[in-house]
């Protein structure tokens, strides 16, 4: 299959010549419709990864190529979700969800014309991760877990090709995010979207992810790429398996490795 | 909360102020203090009626003077306060001037502006433009710095120009911010406004209370701090209003919306 993120070679410093090296040698390849995971010990450069992808950032060294074009800007087939939902609370849900339509330069010409046609969209997706309804509502009637669903919809709203999730679930309780675990699940399987999800919680990407690369301490860079072997769909049943905990016992073992490098 | 207790809150601020006159009534009779001391409310009351026609014109030059300036202060601020919150230079640029500015008490300017434009209305409006205006820069300002960063990024991975996010993120959420310190601007521009009509003006409520003054007409010195009072008091509920009304979303703690 086709890679739709490449970084090769990549490194990232930030504050000028002598500040601090946030990814060195940084490689990986993502592949078109593939669940990636990447997991590391904090301050590794995660969210470096994502502003790199995302063409928030240039990295001084080496290529990050998108959907085959290298990225030197914003890079606009992608959506994103942070760990915490950034809900605007003046707008109602739905008005949310809207708001990267009134950005992206393929929609907001059309959006005042087909708002019909949008609004409908959003509201499948609201159905999509278990929101139906609650679009006339605003964020911070909301809870948190609601919220978070809704970011997810805002992500998704504009079609991208590419999801990087940066921790989204970190802040919510764990029934909520085994939840939202088959949400983003469902959602990877019926629309077929490359997923990119940043994250601590190695069980979370092990259940998700069809790959799940380690980061070194900083300067980051890839140290591990394990590929998992479950079948999809996967049941939240196959935590409780053997295979499955092995695996999270032998990344924590990289982890814990990576950490005492540092 | 029982319904007799939410009663009581709702007569609180009522009661106090009536408490507060009362004491103030009580005090005068019992002690016999003199009228050029501290006249009684019903002495100053009697005197307000007495002295209506000039107190009534008075109190709208007064008003004029003020609401005038802070509609500048609001227009002005408004538009520095996005301009210094929507670049880091200019804000470094400006913010220090602005300082310095807001550090010099605002009476020292009065003589200056009576040697340029003279004794009147003109002062007044200026000064209290020039104090009602740095709350306003201020907030607005501080609305647009603390835009959330992932907020930002989402919306410029997404190939937002600065404008989109000042338009879509940054003015919306600075509103509360600048509804709250309309509240602030409003008392202020009447402490600029008084203080160039005693220094320097013709009429206005500052003036008549400086030359009630100068015959030691006291009631008459009361009856315009009432009418300040008064005036101060309608304005700042008319701002307290208008913020409820257009940024509700940001209290929703007291169940405004919800």
């Amino acid at each position: 299959m086709k890679n739709l993120v490449t970084i090769d070679n990549v490194d990232m410093r930030y504050g000028g010549a002598d500040g601090t090296l946030a990814v060195e040698g940084l490689t990986l390849h993502v592949e078109k419709g593939e669940f990636a995971a990447v997991v590391g010990p904090s301050g590794c450069g995660k969210s470096t990864l994502m502003k790199l992808v995302t063409g928030l950032h240039i990295p001084q060294k080496g290529v990050v190529t998108v959907a085959e074009e290298r990225v030197t800007k914003p890079v606009s087939i992608v959506g994103m979700a942070f760990q915490n939902p950034t809900m605007l609370p003046w707008r109602t849900t739905l008005d949310n969800i809207l708001l990267p339509l009134e950005v992206v330069e393929k929609h907001r010409g059309r959006l005042r014309m087909n708002r019909a046609e949008y609004v409908a969209k959003a509201e499948k997706l609201l159905e999509t991760v278990g929101l139906k309804g609650f679009g006339s509502k605003f964020p911070w009637q909301l809870s948190g877990g609601m919220q978070q669903r809704a970011n997810l919809c805002r992500a998704l709203i504009h079609e991208p090709d590419l999801l990087m999730l940066d921790e989204p679930f970190g802040a919510l309780d764990s029934f909520t995010r085994e939840e939202l675990w088959c949400v983003i699940r469902d959602l990877h399987f019926e629309r077929k979207v490359t997923i990119v999800l940043v994250t601590h919680d190695l069980r979370e990407a092990v259940f998700l992810a069809d790959r799940i690369f380690v980061m070194s301490s900083r300067p980051g860079r890839i140290i591990e790429e394990r590929t998992v072997p479950f079948a999809r769909p996967r049941d939240l049943e196959i935590m409780y398996q053997k295979e499955f905990n092995d695996i999270v016992h032998e990344l924590r073992g990289s982890i814990a490795d990576a950490r005492k490098a540092a | 909360m029982s319904a007799a207790s939410k009663n009581w809150i709702k007569a609180a601020p009522w009661l106090c102020t009536i408490g507060l006159f009362v004491i103030w009534e009580l005090a005068a009779r019992l002690f016999g203090l003199p009228q050029y001391i501290l006249p009684a409310p019903t002495v100053v009351f009697n005197a307000i009626v007495q002295y209506w026609p000039a107190i009534w014109k008075n109190s709208l030059q007064t008003l004029y003077t003020t609401t005038l300036g802070f509609a500048l202060a609001v227009a002005g601020g408004l538009g520095l306060g996005i301009l210094v919150g929507w670049s880091r230079l200019i804000y470094s640029g400006l913010y220090p001037l602005m300082v310095g500015f807001n550090a010099i008490p605002k009476v020292a300017l009065v003589p200056i502006l009576v040697i340029w434009f003279g004794i009147g209305t003109i002062p007044a409006v200026l000064t209290a433009f020039l104090i009602s205006f740095f709350p306003i820069v201020v907030n607005v300002a501080t609305g647009l710095a603390t835009i959330e960063p992932e907020m930002e990024d989402v919306l410029r991975a997404l190939g937002a120009r600065k404008m989109d996010i000042m338009l879509k993120v940054g003015i919306p959420r600075s509103m509360p911010y600048f509804f709250g310190s309309l509240k602030i601007a409003i008392t202020l521009a009447f402490v600029g406004s008084v203080i160039a009509e005693t220094v320097a003006a013709n009429s206005g409520l500052g003036h008549m209370m400086l030359a009630a003054q100068s015959q030691f007409n006291v009631p008459l010195v009361f009856a315009g701090l009432i009418m300040l009072a008064v005036e101060g008091i309608i304005m700042y509920a008319v701002m307290a209003w208008v913020e409820m009304r257009m940024t509700g979303w940001a209290h929703r703690g007291q169940g405004a919306t919800a």
